[in-house]
């Protein structure tokens, strides 16, 4: 298995090719599939350190009593995978309701360019 | 090693191709290649259930209610949003790619104190060879996850079921079509 710098790198492209995809896009569908590329870049780097756990720990090895590493290590690989499944929950709440607003919008000006959504902006 | 490279370039290639494309179905099909690709990868460093988790939660649920969505806004052709500002098409690449070059930057400079710091000694005292960096398996199956999100992160659970509620009850009371007779009778 290739090393956690090479996850880290590609969890640092995905994050900001979503980044340019919610700067550039202007059809808000395509921001919102944005944003949810983002959460899998950070997702990627989450299980990455989750997985890597033993090799991050090594590092502070030495503060750590002995007859606890076993545990620790099960502890925190679980519980980078437990912070994923509830990044993926939000994900997926913010998804159902950005796309029912979305459906709303469309509803009232009959378009979802983001930019004919202003009416907040004075 | 190889496997990392195909499922890393193919996730790439499809998240330039989400953003790029024109039409909001071509961009949701890659996408779903993206979410794909990363399940394979995280199978690659043995969480095989936020594998499984991944392709059915995301790209089963959440596309099939992009997808959902798109078809039935039934958007015609010059409603796709075209990015008619020439500007911020390239500002957005420049500040993306900023941000890029920036983690990258940071992230090196991290990395190298970790490994000076990681070096020699540790690693080897405890036991543990670079090569076997994946933990077993039982540290990442669905027994060992499901046991750490019911005990020790139980009341984040319950907070997460609050917020799904919440979330349906939004959606359901924002996409609801206004009623013609009672238009007073609106609270929202």
């Amino acid at each position: 298995m290739p090393s956690l710098e090479y996850f880290i790198v590609l969890s640092a492209i995905l994050f900001c090719i979503g980044v340019w995809g919610v700067l550039k896009s202007r059809n808000a569908i395509v921001v919102f599939m944005a944003i949810e590329l983002m959460l899998n870049a950070v997702n990627l780097s989450l299980v990455a350190f989750a997985s890597n756990v033993r090799t991050i720990l090594a590092r502070f090895i030495q503060t750590v009593p002995v007859d606890q590493v076993s545990d620790l290590l099960r502890t925190s690989t679980a519980s980078g995978q437990v912070y994923v499944i509830l990044v993926m929950t939000v994900a997926a709440a913010e998804a159902a309701v950005g796309l029912a607003i979305i459906i709303s919008i469309h509803r009232m000006k009959d378009s979802v360019n983001v930019d004919d959504v202003n009416i907040m902006k004075w | 090693m190889i496997i990392f490279f195909v499922l890393a370039i193919i996730a790439v290639f499809g998240a330039v191709m989400v953003v790029t494309r024109k039409s909001p179905v071509a961009s949701a099909i890659y996408l779903i290649l993206v979410m794909c690709s990363l399940a394979g990868l995280f199978a690659l460093m043995g969480a095989l259930f936020l594998a499984a988790f991944q392709v059915i939660v995301y790209a089963g649920a959440i596309m099939v209610l992009f997808l959902f969505v798109i078809m039935l806004l039934n958007l015609r052709r010059d409603e796709f949003g075209h990015d008619t500002r020439i500007i911020q098409k390239y500002l957005g690449f420049a500040f993306a790619l900023l941000i890029l070059i920036q983690g990258v930057f940071i992230l090196g400079w991290a990395m190298k104190d970790y490994s000076a710091d990681a070096g020699g000694i540790s690693m080897v005292e405890s036991g543990t060879t670079p090569s076997e960096t994946v933990p077993p398996d039982d540290y990442s199956s669905a027994e060992s996850v499901a046991e750490t999100l019911f005990t020790r992160f139980a009341y984040p659970f319950e907070i997460t079921s609050i917020l799904l509620l919440a979330a349906i009850i939004g959606a359901v009371v924002i996409a609801r079509k206004k009623q013609p007779g009672q238009d007073g009778g609106e609270e929202d």
